[in-house]
């Protein structure tokens, strides 16, 4: 946390053609002016997947929330997130001996998908919550002992209209105002 | 000789070698024994063409010079160091071991001790000339017994200098030497000095400014000049030329421009060893043959068992494979060319009288030529009963053999080479531009002087055994070329390259080669992503457009090689950029159109 008590928040953004997207430009619009918000667009920092390890480790050090926002991309995030995680959260870092800098920190998913809430049901399409879902983001959390905060989805994300989509700006914007370290309980 | 003379002569020798060697060679005999055959054929016992052997030989030393020059020239400081033991231990025990058993035999048969010290002395030397030349013509250099043979005949050639000092002590005539042995001795060492300071600085500013002029006839030049200048002045101080030369060669075996020098010398060297080998023949006096030939033939076969004894006694003492132990034996069972040279200084200071010297010159060379016949038996009886019990070849330690040549070390070459060399792989680099080596060697690159399109370079950078072939190079008719005699010569070696322009690789398609890169062409394309970047279009989808022009690009090039008519040419090209535009636009419309299908 900074001097001024603000806490430090690491954005995320994976976005392979930002230029396609309405609801995650929107999204992020909404929240990159936020006090104590940093964004890196992974994407655009390392377009040939080269990403420099121990600039994005140094960023994680000072962090309070790291948050990770992206389109749903068969049921996970687009390829350049898994490269990230498995280049920056690496053993003696993020995991294993040595590897606590990542611990007590928080994790927010921030997912836009193009699917109805109700086909991500038992009865729905996809036959699974989204929870379920989302297993290796908490397991990744638990792994590297983050505590998993309850994710930000918009589903439908391209029908939205403006109202709609405008609620879902707000709704973010406060989750990440309203953040306090270690304040929010796990969220299941 | 009047100059009609000297072309009348060397149109004799020529021929003689033009007919006899291929003759002998087809017939498996070797090409030493059809320089021999050529020279008694026309010696004086011959056909009599050719009068003064006497000078011929000196002349024809000048082979054995070149020789020692181009053996040096592989043998780097640090290996020759290695070689110690064996040079003093192999070599040493095998001129004090022979020399004991000849000087015996002399005093049996009633000769005086000075005559049957030197006579022993002389011939417990071997025949560098033959034996090298045998070893590299059967690349055997590189073995075991190979080494040995060079360690011996390395001692034998330092042994000279003491013994032709020794001389004028045992003759009745003392031989007016002005200096004294301590004089001689430091002129010798000082001689030595300036050589190995001056090839050590002057010869590469030397050889940069003459390659600078482009002319390869003076590179040439200047390379004959090196080794003679040096071998004279090596011989003024009393000693051997062949000695001078070797140093020379070592001293020179960690410059860029070896490889180079070596090409160069090569055929003087083979054409005057092989005029050394006509004038050994020609001094088969067969006068004297004829006259007593069983003591003549008892006395050679006399010679040669001893040598051999003495030789195969060493083998086992220095674990020479038991397969290689009679190549070794019978490398080094012959009398050789010093032998020529101490009797006739002893002759000359009286110790020899000269009828003696005579029936000795026709012993050694009557056991010079039993060498190559012995080399057959060898060849052909004894080393193929050791085939299934030998070991896999030695490595070779004479030849770099990196795994990558890079031919070509400018800008282009050399990021490959660093990229390369920062892998941990070994690369042998040639460049034909001195200035360019001269800068490259000062970031600590090794460069080799050379021309890649030539096939002898090519084989002394390796390119028999490298794996790889990097033709970085900006010239691409010089590029055509080297793939051309790679192509003929190294068919195993895998040859990446360096485009010019489209024109230039449909010329390298052509010839089958399909690994290259244009040069500029992958950093116009980075250039081209950077525009992108700045003209709004985001750092991934700038990288994937180019991606995509790039993958289209590279299909249009094969299509473009296989359709012959330029006006073809010319519409396969319109329409291949209509295509790419329509593909890469084509995302554009969709949005314009508001279709996004889920993902967003």
């Amino acid at each position: 946390m900074s001097e001024t008590g603000t806490p430090h928040i690491q954005l995320l953004f994976v976005h392979p053609f930002p230029h396609r997207s309405k609801v995650n430009r929107v999204l992020l619009d909404g929240v990159c002016d936020l006090p104590g918000v940093h964004v890196c667009d992974l994407y655009e920092q390392y377009p040939d997947f080269y990403i420099d390890k121990d600039r994005e480790q140094q960023a994680l050090m000072e962090t309070n929330l790291l948050v990770v926002q992206h389109p749903f991309y068969w049921y996970s995030a687009p390829a350049m997130f898994k490269q990230w995680q498995d280049v920056v959260l690496e053993h003696g870092f993020a995991f294993g001996a040595g590897g606590d800098a990542m611990r007590g920190k928080d994790f927010l998913p921030v997912i836009t998908v193009g699917q109805s809430e109700e086909s991500y049901k038992p009865d729905g399409h996809n036959r699974h919550e989204m929870d379920e879902i989302l297993y290796p983001y908490q397991c990744m959390a638990n792994h590297c002992g983050m505590h998993y905060l309850e994710p930000i989805i918009i589903y439908s994300a391209h029908r939205q209209d403006e109202n709609e989509l405008a609620r879902c700006v707000d709704h973010y914007r406060k989750r990440l105002i309203n953040y306090r370290p270690g304040q929010e309980t796990n969220h299941d | 000789m009047t100059e009609y003379g000297l072309l009348q002569n060397a149109i004799v020798y020529l021929s003689a070698s033009v007919i006899a060697v291929p003759i002998m060679k087809r017939l498996g005999l070797g090409s030493v024994l059809g320089y021999l055959a050529a020279g008694t054929a026309i010696g004086p016992w011959g056909f009599g063409f050719v009068k003064n052997v006497e000078d011929i030989r000196h002349f024809a030393e000048f082979g054995v010079v070149l020789l020692l020059f181009i053996i040096g020239l592989e043998l780097k400081p640090k290996t020759l160091w290695t070689m110690r033991r064996s040079i003093i231990g192999t070599g040493g025990s095998q001129l004090l071991f022979t020399s004991i058993l000849l000087l015996l035999i002399g005093l049996a048969l009633g000769y005086s001790f000075n005559t049957s010290l030197v006579v022993a002395m002389g011939l417990s030397l071997s025949s560098t000339a033959i034996a090298l030349q045998s070893l590299k013509e059967r690349n055997l250099l590189a073995t075991h017994a190979g080494n040995s043979t060079f360690s011996v005949l390395l001692f034998q050639d330092i042994a000279v200098i003491p013994i032709l000092a020794l001389l004028p002590a045992l003759g009745v005539v003392v031989a007016d030497s002005g200096d004294s042995a301590w004089l001689g001795l430091l002129k010798a060492v000082g001689v030595i000095a300036a050589i190995v300071v001056g090839g050590h600085y002057l010869t590469r500013p030397i050889f940069r400014y003459i390659a600078n002029t482009g002319m390869r006839e003076i590179f040439t030049a200047f390379s004959l000049l090196l080794v003679f200048g040096i071998s004279l002045l090596v011989n003024a101080v009393g000693m051997s030329m062949a000695l001078g030369a070797f140093l020379a060669g070592v001293l020179l075996a960690e410059s860029e421009y070896r490889h180079e020098l070596e090409v160069e010398i090569e055929p003087f060297k083979g054409l005057l060893m092989g005029l050394f080998f006509i004038s050994v023949g020609m001094s088969i006096d067969f006068g004297l043959l004829l006259k007593d030939p069983l003591i003549i033939l008892a006395l050679v076969v006399l010679l040669v068992l001893v040598k051999g004894a003495v030789l195969w006694l060493l083998a086992k003492a220095a674990k020479i494979p038991k397969s290689q132990s009679s190549l070794f034996v019978f490398l080094l069972s012959q009398g050789g060319e010093f032998a020529f040279v101490i009797f006739s200084v002893a002759s000359g200071s009286g110790v020899l009288q000269q009828a003696t010297v005579d029936y000795l010159v026709v012993i050694v060379a009557l056991s010079m030529l039993s060498t190559p016949f012995l080399l057959l038996l060898y060849q052909h009886v004894i080393a193929p009963r050791f085939i299934n019990l030998d070991q896999p070849p030695e490595p070779d330690a004479i030849e770099e053999d990196n795994p990558v040549i890079i031919a070509g070390f400018g800008r282009f070459g050399r990021t490959v080479g660093r990229l390369l060399h920062a892998n941990g792989i070994a690369t042998t680099i040639l460049d034909h531009d001195p200035d360019q080596i001269e800068t490259i060697r000062r970031f600590g690159y090794k460069v080799y002087y050379g021309d890649a399109s030539r096939y002898e370079i090519l084989h002394a950078a390796g390119a028999d055994k490298a794996k790889l072939l990097i033709i970085t190079i900006d010239d691409a008719d010089a590029v055509l070329d080297i793939i051309d005699q790679v192509q003929k010569h190294f068919p195993n070696l895998t040859i990446i390259t360096r485009a010019r322009n489209n024109g230039h690789v449909y010329e390298i398609l052509q010839r089958g080669v399909s690994l290259f890169r244009r040069e500029l062409y992958e950093s116009a394309l980075q250039l081209g992503e950077e525009a992108l970047k700045q003209l709004g279009f985001g750092a991934y989808r700038s990288k994937t457009a180019t991606q995509v022009f790039h993958a289209y690009d590279k299909k249009l090039l094969r299509e473009l090689h296989k359709t012959e008519a330029p006006e073809d040419r010319r519409l396969l090209s319109l329409q291949a950029r209509e295509d790419i535009e329509q593909i890469l636009t084509a995302d554009a419309e969709e949005i314009a159109k508001d279709n996004r299908q889920g993902w967003d």
